[in-house]
């Protein structure tokens, strides 16, 4: 699936939840399914600054595929930063640094998307854009 | 009974009534003198347990900075004109309600900041100037915010001083034995705060005081957390500096004061040069204004310095005592209530405590509560609170932070309670 596919399966998923509660419920449950980072990969340099709970991201490449494992010590974190990983693990450097992530405001996270957030979504989808940057130019 | 007697007696029924509120503060009364307090948040009604990060504000604050700019908009200290008259006016107003608000013996020893980080900065920087060595020492204790670590750390790497931090136990009580055995010939001034902000904590100044003073050390107090429970005599006390903000207090933010003993403020060089400090500027020499002028270079947030007297004028309406009274029992409310959630476990048991209940739940992060509090319109502080020492001795990332003031109810520390709740069920 493209990017572009998964982001409007997700936002299908959504739509079929009407309160935050649910939202929210889905969320902590999508935290379940993210593909975790490996303890030995919990290093200091793969903390992402600017979140209240701590968040680990490990970028892999494998057959010109950029992939993400990650964690977090929160769940709706986790869950958070499962989405992204669902969204863009998987493609190319090319793919992910193109990507426009339509699907946040439409599943109605556009709120923790301020800089000034604590959970730091948008620091999440900075250093994964950035990862696929550094790597696209290393590929060219 | 006839028309007469039935009158005393409605006088009488009246005079009971007022007397009666001069003990007990009538809270749905209070709640209504601030606006903010009817709105909603996420379709719910706002429960705002934020206090220690900034207390909502009174109409007669809101009227006060309204009429500021409607009616008397103009510098302070230079103009001779009529507004720039009655705006320096304000200003000194406020700084003899601060004078009388802690006791101060003299007006001129209140000097007008931009808050508690700016007076400790001030004072770090110019009695460090002046009396902080290579090898001396400076003590601050281990559950301080780190408004009052980094200044103290920058003023000991500059110096090549030493920074002695008086540890806590468990419960976030100083240990005052090791307090005593760090004060010495070395040391140049003890910086520690009345009440902790992320544990409550009211710590025994008089006793850090007595003990100090026994050594010639002079004491900085950071009241930020203190003013608006408990009432301060600077005088009483004997403290030498004394520090808080304008926004925890029910007042503007942007405005906050240093008290300091005159002798202290005399001898200490100024802090920023600029307009309103000097006497003559010359470019071969600048003769330096008196206090508190010496230390208040440049234009101040002169809204805030004006309308932060309103904010006064609405603690003193109340009484410190009647605030206290009333937050002691909520804060006991609120513990006993918080004890149904499984799981949680309090960050600071102090037996002295203020208006501060810091928790954690087993299986869960501080930061997912805040998150799911806040969609049921409830207002919490997450995370470690600016103080990150003391997280650390706990080994917790933070603590979901309820800090309570006047206008809280028993009914909001239910909603809290019923909110943690379902967050917990959510989530573990």
């Amino acid at each position: 699936m493209t990017i572009n596919e998964i982001q409007d399966e997700l936002i299908e998923d959504f739509a079929f939840y009407s309160d935050w509660m649910e939202k929210y419920e889905y969320i902590i449950q999508l935290g379940k399914e993210l593909p975790l980072i490996d303890e030995a990969n919990k290093q200091e340099q793969y903390i992402i600054k600017g979140c209240q709970s701590k968040v680990w991201l490990f970028p892999e490449m494998k057959d010109g595929k950029l992939w993400f494992t990650a964690d977090s010590d929160a769940v709706i974190t986790k869950g958070l930063v499962s989405l992204m990983v669902k969204v863009l693990s998987g493609h190319t450097p090319k793919e992910i640094a193109d990507a426009d992530l339509y699907f946040i405001e439409q599943i109605g996270l556009k709120e923790h998307l301020s800089p000034t957030r604590a959970n730091g979504l948008l620091a999440m989808v900075k250093q994964m854009k950035l990862y696929a940057l550094a790597l696209q130019a290393k590929v060219s | 009974m006839s028309a007469r007697l039935f009158l005393i007696y409605i006088n009488f029924v009246e005079l009971l009534s007022k007397l009666e509120k001069l003990n007990n503060l009538d809270i749905q009364a209070i709640r209504a003198d601030f606006p903010i307090l009817k709105r909603e948040v996420n379709g719910k009604p706002l429960v705002y347990l934020d206090n220690g990060a900034t207390t909502q504000k009174p109409q007669a604050v809101i009227d006060a900075i309204m009429a500021y700019y409607t009616d008397m908009n103009s510098n302070v200290h230079r103009g001779v004109h009529y507004l720039s008259q009655i705006s320096t006016d304000a200003f000194e107003v406020t700084r003899r309600k601060v004078q009388e608000f802690i006791h101060a013996e003299h007006d001129y020893e209140v000097i007008i900041t931009k808050g508690t980080t700016d007076s400790i900065n001030l004072v770090a920087t110019c009695y460090g100037q002046e009396f902080v060595h290579e090898g001396d020492e400076i003590i601050i204790s281990a559950m301080e915010h780190h408004s009052n670590i980094v200044p103290w750390q920058m003023l000991c790497e500059t110096k090549k001083a030493v920074l002695k931090v008086i540890p806590m136990n468990e419960a976030g009580e100083l240990d005052m034995d090791a307090y005593a055995a760090m004060l010495n010939d070395k040391t140049k001034l003890v910086s520690v705060n009345y009440v902790s902000n992320a544990l409550g904590t009211i710590n025994p100044i008089r006793e850090i005081i007595r003990l100090a003073h026994a050594k010639n050390v002079p004491v900085l107090l950071d009241a930020a957390q203190a003013v608006q429970h408990l009432k301060i005599d600077v005088q009483e006390l004997d403290v030498d500096f004394l520090v808080f903000s304008g926004h925890k207090m029910y007042g503007p933010t942007g405005v906050g004061v240093l008290y300091g003993k005159e002798k202290w403020l005399n001898a200490m060089p100024p802090y920023q040069g600029g307009g309103d400090m000097i006497k003559d500027v010359s470019f071969e020499k600048t003769t330096y204004n008196e206090l508190p002028f010496k230390f208040e270079a440049g234009t101040p947030n002169i809204e805030a310095g004006i309308t932060l007297n309103a904010a006064i004028d609405y603690i003193n309406s109340l009484g410190l005592d009647n605030i206290k009274a009333y937050e002691d029992d909520l804060l006991a409310y609120a513990t006993e209530r918080l004890q149904e959630v499984e799981g949680i476990r309090f960050i600071g048991t102090a037996k002295e405590k203020s208006s501060v209940i810091s928790f954690v739940v087993d299986g869960t992060h501080p930061y997912d509560i805040g998150v799911i509090l806040d969609k049921l319109g409830i207002a919490v502080r997450t995370g470690h609170h600016c103080a990150q020492p003391v997280m650390e001795q706990y080994g917790i990332p933070g603590t979901v932070r309820a800090s309570l003031a006047v206008y809280n109810t028993k009914e909001e520390i239910d909603a809290l309670v019923a909110g943690v709740k379902r967050a917990v069920a959510m989530l573990v």
